[in-house]
């Protein structure tokens, strides 16, 4: 194999690839070495995808029904609903999230998966403290600090999981045979880099030794908040930047609109957490900070917006062929909504009212849910099939999942961000007694529970499609799978076609 | 944007900012606040909890009270908190000094329960309220922790402590509901959360 230097416009735009029988070869090679790592990844978040599905529904129907399962302690509200972030944080969302980064960088550095030992020996540990820690949880072990509720004992095995991964990923990186940076590799270096710390001093200072009073709840959010920050903004904007450009075929529309994305999301993205801690009995000062943080990431959120837009301008029709594009380029958009409507929470009058409520909830679903949940799906219907060698098997059941998704969380953000500005301004009115704000918000409650379940629907076609096309046998050549499978444009087609 | 290491020390440095800035900063301000004697009682503020309260805390912290229940009063000016009577002054900092973790809370589905002890004192109301909460708030949507409670056999007399049910609550004949200890240290824990002492940056009423 040459290690020969790319050109610039090569480098910066990974579907240029000139179609050579050398590139082909170093391509499957790197899936080959990917399969088993990768695979193992996705099955494993699928499966805590599964059980946090099933944890959000409990949780869901709890809060209108409140009789419902309240008579195990293991299940009540309080220990169900950590139980279902942390399942779908850590053992859905990580697992995809490391699963994606490592494909993306074994294909951007243009070198097969080394030592892959280590990420299989790291993610069995890491679904072992995954299993740990949400037993802990739900058995009463919880440390009831938001997004680090897993007890210590799990964080540890948790955090040598991880160290793993970095381990590898500083291996990859250090020997990738492409010298030129394209601009994903930049987010999940930036990501891979930044979890580690944020995971091990939020435990050392709040978990093993805490610091003492609030400055224990600066740290929480600075963690919370940066989790999904500079943990998974990074790892799904890294995927949407090499999958919009790979599924339609033309470059990132700006160079320079990604340098200034990227650094401007490292620069203030990390200052914003405190804006959860708005009219708390913290400095002033320190939440002033964070607004202003808050405020500034309106230049990474608008840039990124630009330059994905500017790419995609032209080529909308191929979201009616392409499912990783439906996937990444719903992911996109809703990264813009959850990001500007972040910024505005954290504006002091609108945080009066939009604080304490389901505002909040909503709002943490668009990010998690709507942008990177939907990102990760879109880039496994990508990825999956150059692994596995052979195609999606049903179209249709893409499709359920893609409709169900989509419109089961816009049922889930719409009315209950509605449910929570109204319980926002029954809560600020002292005239109106307390129990009303409960009680205004249970049409939403009981909304949101349909929508869990039209969400359960598309989790159930992913799943189904997973294990079938691991399932099949595979064929020595299959056409893409696509949403109109007949009568296929020609343009289309030829920028659809799979490279291997 | 090529050379692996510079990118690597800005990706250091943005974190490594936010870090000092947000954590480290802090905690050389305030991380070593103490406590105030208060002058009319000759009392250090705050004490820290200690016994059943101190074992209730963590009745509170395994089952999650947090997810619906904050722990903070904010300003006058700042939503109807005080408007409400959840607290006689604005939580300040101090108030903490103890808590390992801080159960500030992010959420309100239920009220604020930074002052729970002050309004709403009674062992009774607390026992019957966790026990089945439409008992004594009609239409709220707290779970019932019956599994902090024991149906058991009446001995000789029926117990002081048994719980006072009626109607479709009531046990059957013979029987008396009873709280675990994990009930009475909970309740002692929220009898504890009273913040009525004036602070030189927390003044009463504000």
């Amino acid at each position: 194999m040459k290690n020969s230097s790319p050109s610039l416009r090569q480098a910066l735009n990974p579907s240029d690839d000139g179609n050579t029988a050398e590139r082909k070869a170093l391509l499957a090679e790197i899936d080959l070495s990917c399969r088993r790592p990768v695979l193992f990844l996705f099955a494993n978040a699928l499966l805590w995808l599964m059980a946090g599905t099933a944890l959000a529904l409990i949780t869901s129907w709890k809060m209108h029904s409140p009789g419902f399962l309240a008579d195990w302690s293991w299940l009540t509200f309080g220990r169900v609903r950590p139980a279902h972030l942390n399942t779908m944080v850590y053992g859905f969302a990580s697992q995809a999230g490391i699963g994606v980064a490592i494909w993306l960088l074994c294909r951007l550095g243009r070198v097969p998966f080394m030592q892959g030992g280590i990420v299989l020996a790291a993610t069995v540990l890491w679904n072992i403290g995954m299993t740990v820690g949400i037993i802990g949880i739900l058995s009463g072990d919880s440390t009831s600090i938001e997004w680090l509720e897993m007890p210590g004992y799990a964080a540890y095995i948790l955090f040598m999981a991880y160290a793993l991964i970095a381990v590898w990923a500083i291996i990859t990186f250090r020997f990738r045979r492409e010298k030129h940076l394209y601009v994903s590799q930049w987010y999940l270096l930036g990501a891979l880099f930044w979890f580690p710390w944020l995971y091990s001093a939020a435990n050392m200072m709040l978990v093993i030794d805490p610091v003492r009073g609030t400055v224990q709840a600066a740290v929480n959010w600075w963690f919370g908040h940066n989790v999904l920050g500079l943990w998974f903004t990074p790892i799904g904007l890294g995927a949407i930047y090499y999958f919009i450009p790979k599924v339609i075929g033309r470059p990132i529309h700006s160079y320079f609109l990604s340098i200034l994305g990227f650094w401007s999301l490292a620069l203030f993205y990390n200052w914003a957490g405190m804006h959860h801690l708005i009219g708390g009995p913290m400095p002033a000062w320190l939440i002033t900070v964070s607004i202003v943080a808050s405020i500034m990431m309106i230049i990474p959120v608008v840039t990124v917006a630009i330059n994905h837009h500017l790419t995609m301008v032209g080529h909308f029709k191929k979201l009616k062929y392409s499912p990783t594009l439906r996937f990444i380029v719903f992911g996109a958009m809703s990264y813009t909504v959850a990001s500007l409507q972040g910024s505005s929470m954290a504006i002091r009058s609108l945080n009066k009212l939009t604080h304490f409520t389901h505002y909040t909830i909503a709002h943490s679903h668009i990010g998690l849910y709507a942008f990177f949940t939907m990102t990760m799906f879109g880039s496994m219907y990508y990825i999956v099939p150059r692994l596995a060698l052979r195609e999606w098997p049903s179209a249709r059941l893409i499709s359920i999942h893609f409709w169900a998704a989509a419109i089961g969380i816009l049922l889930y953000v719409v009315p209950l961000s509605v449910g929570g500005v109204l319980q926002g301004r029954a809560m600020n009115n002292p005239d109106v007694p307390f129990i009303k704000t409960v009680e205004l918000t249970k049409p939403y409650l009981i909304t949101r529970s349909m929508s869990g379940i039209i969400l359960t629907v598309a989790h159930v076609a992913f799943v189904v499609n997973f294990v079938w096309i691991l399932a099949r046998r595979r064929r020595p050549y299959e056409p893409p799978v696509d949403f109109i499978a007949a009568g296929l444009d020609p343009e289309v087609k030829a920028n659809l076609t799979h490279e291997i | 944007m090529n050379y692996g290491p510079i990118v690597f020390i800005g990706i250091f440095l943005t974190l490594a900012s936010s870090w000092v800035g947000l954590i480290l900063i802090p905690q050389i301000q305030y991380g070593g606040l103490g406590v105030q004697k208060i002058e009319e009682t000759g009392r250090d503020y705050p004490a820290a909890n200690f016994g059943s309260a101190a074992l209730g805390r963590e009745v509170y912290r395994a089952n999650g009270c947090i997810y619906c229940h904050s722990q903070q009063v904010r300003a006058e000016d700042f939503g109807a908190d005080i408007a409400r009577g959840w607290g006689k002054r604005r939580s300040v900092s101090r108030d903490y000094l103890y808590d390992k973790p801080v159960f500030l809370g992010t959420m309100r589905t239920g009220p604020d329960l930074a002052n729970i002890g002050l309004r709403q004192p009674s062992v009774e109301w607390h026992l019957s309220h966790l026990y089945n909460p439409q008992i004594t708030s009609k239409g709220s949507i707290m779970p019932t922790y019956a599994f902090l409670f024991e149906k058991r056999k009446i001995g000789k007399a029926s117990s002081p402590d048994a719980l006072k049910l009626t109607g479709k609550l009531a046990p059957p004949s013979g029987y008396e509901i009873m709280p675990t200890e994990e009930a009475k240290n909970l309740i002692a824990y929220l009898l504890s959360l009273r913040v009525d002492v004036a602070l030189p940056e927390g003044p009463l009423g504000k």
